[in-house]
């Protein structure tokens, strides 16, 4: 099946099966390989892109179900204020240790910061709970966010 | 973005040789002068770098490039190995790059990651890598200037005769320094501490800023022109072999190219098992056709090697006495008939899978006899030696080029997915391939932890002292030798604390492949001695950090029998005494759903003691705060990475625990497959976790491994001050109160 593909602002076109998730057209088929494969049940958060907005897992969501929704990938996020600003907050405080989750976490940070501007732990706790990181960089996932929101100062390493 | 140089043009360009010697001293040998104006295509900046050693590079603009030569996993060596060439070369961290080594362990010395040995190993070298450099530079700006060479002083890059207020840029005279002799690198002078501009300062991660872009350098993320994509059926159970395969359904499958019954070798410790390789344009499409096999499996060998019966075999064994022996110290049975008070308890834990994020994966293409290979492997030298092992591919027919690996706890140790790759790319020559497990094959075919059973006794006197001590320790081995990351430590505390002490062992034989996971042994052996310890105390009429520091004794060193890293018990009492002032732990409280707990394990060459504060209710356990004491020696390399690496340790601990982790096995399959059923930490469980270092005068070592083995008893012994249950068996599992 032909599909066209609104992703990162521009329109791709990809012939594959309609079952295929739309993990396995941007990495297989379009080279964006930021998006990762975790587990490919929707249990691990790394294959988290934007649909419209909303942080969805990519491996559950199969390429004839697309539509025309505008995707967005991590290769695109800088270029919102709100992604760049988490980009930034990341490396401030070096979040990562492997960094293979850290696509997936900084999409579901950024849906997160789309909704609340200024989220509480609780929220942060609910809305992260679905990205697993598996070096446990989960501390710094939080401030991150937190200084990203303009709520924590920045300072070197922290907590 | 910076290219990474390959192996091909070091050569093309080789200045100086730098080899590591067997004793892992760093020899500078042959000096082989570039040729001028030297006939490169790639970018202008390398077109002219002067190569000072394998190591060190500097371009005329003075941007310096670094080889890190050992894989990186997310320990964080690939900025912190750089940084100690960069500080003893004196040049500005702003203008260094970094590029990843190929496998050349001729050129670079062992490159691997594992057992946290990277730091301890490379610390002197690396360092003596960059001063070499360093003189090199100054002598050639001597040279320049017909002056001494002890006249100039080095900062940020440049050179400086403070005589006639001349300097000079590194990348000024780094060409003439690259004709410069290279000094003997034992005797070339290192900075004093205080001295340190790079090392001991919070550093971003050399790849950060391309991890937070979602730039493509994982393992998974390699790409070649022509590349397909594979899968590898697999027998469920361990030990399965292949009887027959009917595969044209698959072939027919869309998108898929081959489909290649593959021979195994019936080594599960090169782990090319008997299987079916599917070859596809989309790795989505050639898992979609694993559906479509049918293939008859012969699963007799796995037959029994189940959970249940593995659980009965070491009750038996238990029951049936104490054993080989393992060590013997004095004579505990005495003792412990003459104690005052004798207690007894067993232990045991699960087998656990290591679920790295990044799943296993290798590219590799073969063609004309030749084998390129890209791969997230801890030991690629090992990756290599097996090739020959099993295909005989000589090693100066493969290129093997590392790639950042979406972690490794230890599971690519093993390099079984290197070989399988390699088997494939036999069968399609020419063409690259890229094989990639799914979650599932991941969590059925790992090297897991394997599960161990510990039945202790000790005995105490009339004044509470530890009269002795006894560990049966039943695990997984031939009856000789025992199963890979399976074995025991006779080092393993109170042992050489108290006089009358015995380990011994028994042994079951095991289908199942099991390996190395972070700090292993260790992870294991300290919940069990940790949390026995606390029961000792406890019956001692005190609390495990007193008990700790008793049996500690003076100050003194430990050499364990056979030799091997030495113990400090001062060290060790050191990192205890903080972290009972940071937790500000009291005698413990009466037990009203929490409480805090101890523990102290050494692994890895890291002293670490640290305490686990818990609330127990409804039979659910929350972890408020850990604080961690930890002692790797006088100097943290980079403390950005350090935290991090301790606050995961941490994490992954207490997950372990609590989060329901157990691998289990019915006729040799593994019943778990996914992160439903294989949990790991998330982040609402994520406690508070507060660091303080003691940095004693000791060589720095490293941080991978060693903070990890005490959260686990600190935490049941947590939850025993919380509520009286003592926790014998992991994972966690509380009645709902």
């Amino acid at each position: 099946m032909r599909y066209r593909l609104d992703i990162n602002g521009a329109i791709h076109e990809v012939d594959v099966p309609a079952e295929m998730p739309l993990l396995w057209v941007l990495r297989g088929e379009l080279g964006l390989l930021g998006t990762k494969y975790g587990c490919g049940v929707g249990l691990c958060g790394a294959c988290t892109v934007h649909v419209d907005g909303a942080a969805q897992r990519s491996c559950q969501l199969p390429v004839g179900r697309v539509g025309r929704a505008k995707i967005h990938t991590i290769e695109h996020i800088g270029a919102t204020a709100t992604g760049e600003r988490l980009q930034q907050a990341w490396l401030k405080i070096d979040v990562m240790q492997c960094g293979y989750c850290q696509a997936g976490q900084i999409m579901s940070a950024c849906a997160l910061l789309g909704r609340s501007a200024q989220p509480s732990e609780a929220d942060i706790n609910a809305a992260m709970a679905g990205n697993i990181c598996r070096c446990g960089c989960y501390n710094r996932i939080r401030s991150a966010i937190r200084i990203a929101a303009g709520m924590e100062e920045e300072g070197g390493h922290v907590a | 973005m910076s290219r990474e140089l390959t192996a091909a043009n070091l050569d093309r360009r080789s200045v100086l040789k730098a080899s590591l010697l067997a004793g892992g001293g760093l020899a500078l040998d042959v000096l082989i002068p570039l040729p001028a104006g030297a006939r490169e295509t790639a970018e202008e900046r390398e077109r002219a770098a002067a190569r000072l050693s394998a190591f060190v590079s500097i371009a005329p603009d003075g941007t310096v490039t670094i080889m890190s030569k050992n894989p990186e996993i997310g320990q964080g060596i690939k900025t912190s190995l750089p940084m100690i060439v960069a500080d003893e070369l004196d040049c500005d961290w702003s203008r260094v790059r970094i590029a990843q080594a190929d496998l050349d362990q001729k050129r670079y010395g062992e490159q691997y990651a594992g057992g946290s040995t990277a730091t301890p190993r490379d610390w002197l070298p690396m360092r003596q890598t960059g001063a070499a450099a360093r003189a090199m530079l100054v002598q050639a700006a001597a040279l320049k200037w017909r002056v001494e060479a002890s006249e100039l002083t080095t900062a940020k890059g440049r050179i400086h005769h403070a005589a006639t207020g001349r300097s000079v840029g590194y990348g000024e005279v780094a060409s003439a320094a690259a004709a410069v002799a290279p000094p003997e690198l034992s005797t070339v002078p290192l900075k004093r501490p205080e001295q340190f501009t790079i090392i001991g300062r919070p550093m971003v991660g050399i790849d950060s800023a391309r991890i937070v872009k979602g730039e493509p350098i994982f393992g998974v993320d390699m790409r070649l022109p022509g590349m397909l994509y594979a899968v590898y059926e697999v027998a469920p159970a361990h030990g399965g072999r292949l009887v027959k395969a009917e595969i044209e359904a698959a072939r027919r499958a869309p998108g898929v190219k081959h489909v290649v019954p593959i021979v195994g070798n019936g080594d599960a410790d090169t782990g090319l098992a008997d299987g079916v390789a599917i070859v596809a344009t989309n790795w989505w499409l050639a898992n979609e056709a694993r559906a479509k096999l049918r293939i008859d499996w012969d699963l007799s060998a796995a037959k029994g090697h189940s959970s249940s019966v593995y659980r009965a075999t070491a009750d038996a064994a238990i029951a049936a006495g104490a054993g080989a022996d393992l060590r013997l110290d004095g004579d505990p049975a005495a003792k412990l008939a003459a104690a005052a008070r004798r207690i007894a308890a067993r232990y045991d834990y699960p087998f656990i899978a290591h679920a790295p994020m990044e799943p296993q994966n290798c590219t590799a293409r073969y063609a004309d006899g030749k084998l390129e290979i890209w791969a997230p492997s801890q030991t690629p030298q090992r990756g290599l030696d097996q090739l020959h092992k099993v295909f005989g591919i000589e090693p100066e027919a493969v290129t093997l080029h590392l790639r950042r690996a979406g972690g490794g706890f230890g599971r690519r140790l093993m390099n079984d997915y290197v070989v399988q790759a390699v088997a494939i790319a036999k069968a399609v020559p020419g063409v690259p391939i890229q094989l990639m497990w799914s979650r599932p094959d991941d969590m059925r075919r790992d090297y897991y932890r394997p599960g161990g059973w510990h039945s202790f006794e000790a005995g105490i006197g009339a004044s509470g002292e530890l009269l002795a001590f006894t560990d049966h320790f039943v695990t997984f081995g031939d009856g000789k030798t025992p199963a890979r990351a399976a074995g025991f430590n006779v080092a393993m505390p109170p042992a050489g604390l108290i006089e009358h002490l015995r380990y011994s062992q028994s042994m079951m034989p095991t289908v199942v492949t099991t390996g190395a996971l972070r700090a292993p042994g260790s992870n294991a052996l300290c919940f069990a001695s940790q949390s026995f310890l606390d029961e000792v105390a406890l019956a001692a009429g005190t609390d495990l950090p007193r008990l700790m520091l008793t049996m500690l004794g003076e100050r003194r060193e430990i050499v364990p029998p056979g030799g091997g890293v030495s113990f400090d018990t001062g060290r060790a009492r050191d990192v205890i005494e903080k972290v009972v002032e940071t937790s500000e732990w009291t005698h413990r409280p009466a037990q009203s759903g929490s409480g805090k707990g101890f523990a102290f394990y050494f692994s890895h060459r890291g002293y670490f003691a640290e305490v686990v504060e818990a609330s127990v209710a409804g039979g659910k356990v929350t972890v408020h705060k850990v604080w961690v004491a930890g002692d790797i020696g006088s100097q943290i390399i980079n403390p950005m990475g350090a935290e991090n690496q301790v606050r995961g340790a941490v994490i992954d601990g207490l997950a372990q625990a609590l989060a329901g982790q157990a691998i289990e096995f019915v006729d040799g399959v593994a019943q778990q497959s996914n992160f439903h059923d294989f949990q790991l930490a998330r982040i609402p469980a994520t406690p508070e976790i507060e660091i303080a270092w003691v940095r004693p005068d000791k060589p720095p070592t490293g941080l991978g491994e060693p903070a990890l083995p005490p959260v686990i008893p600190a935490l049941t012994n947590a939850i025993f001050a919380a509520t009286g249950t003592r926790i014998r068996s992991l994972p966690v599992r509380l009645a709902i109160a």
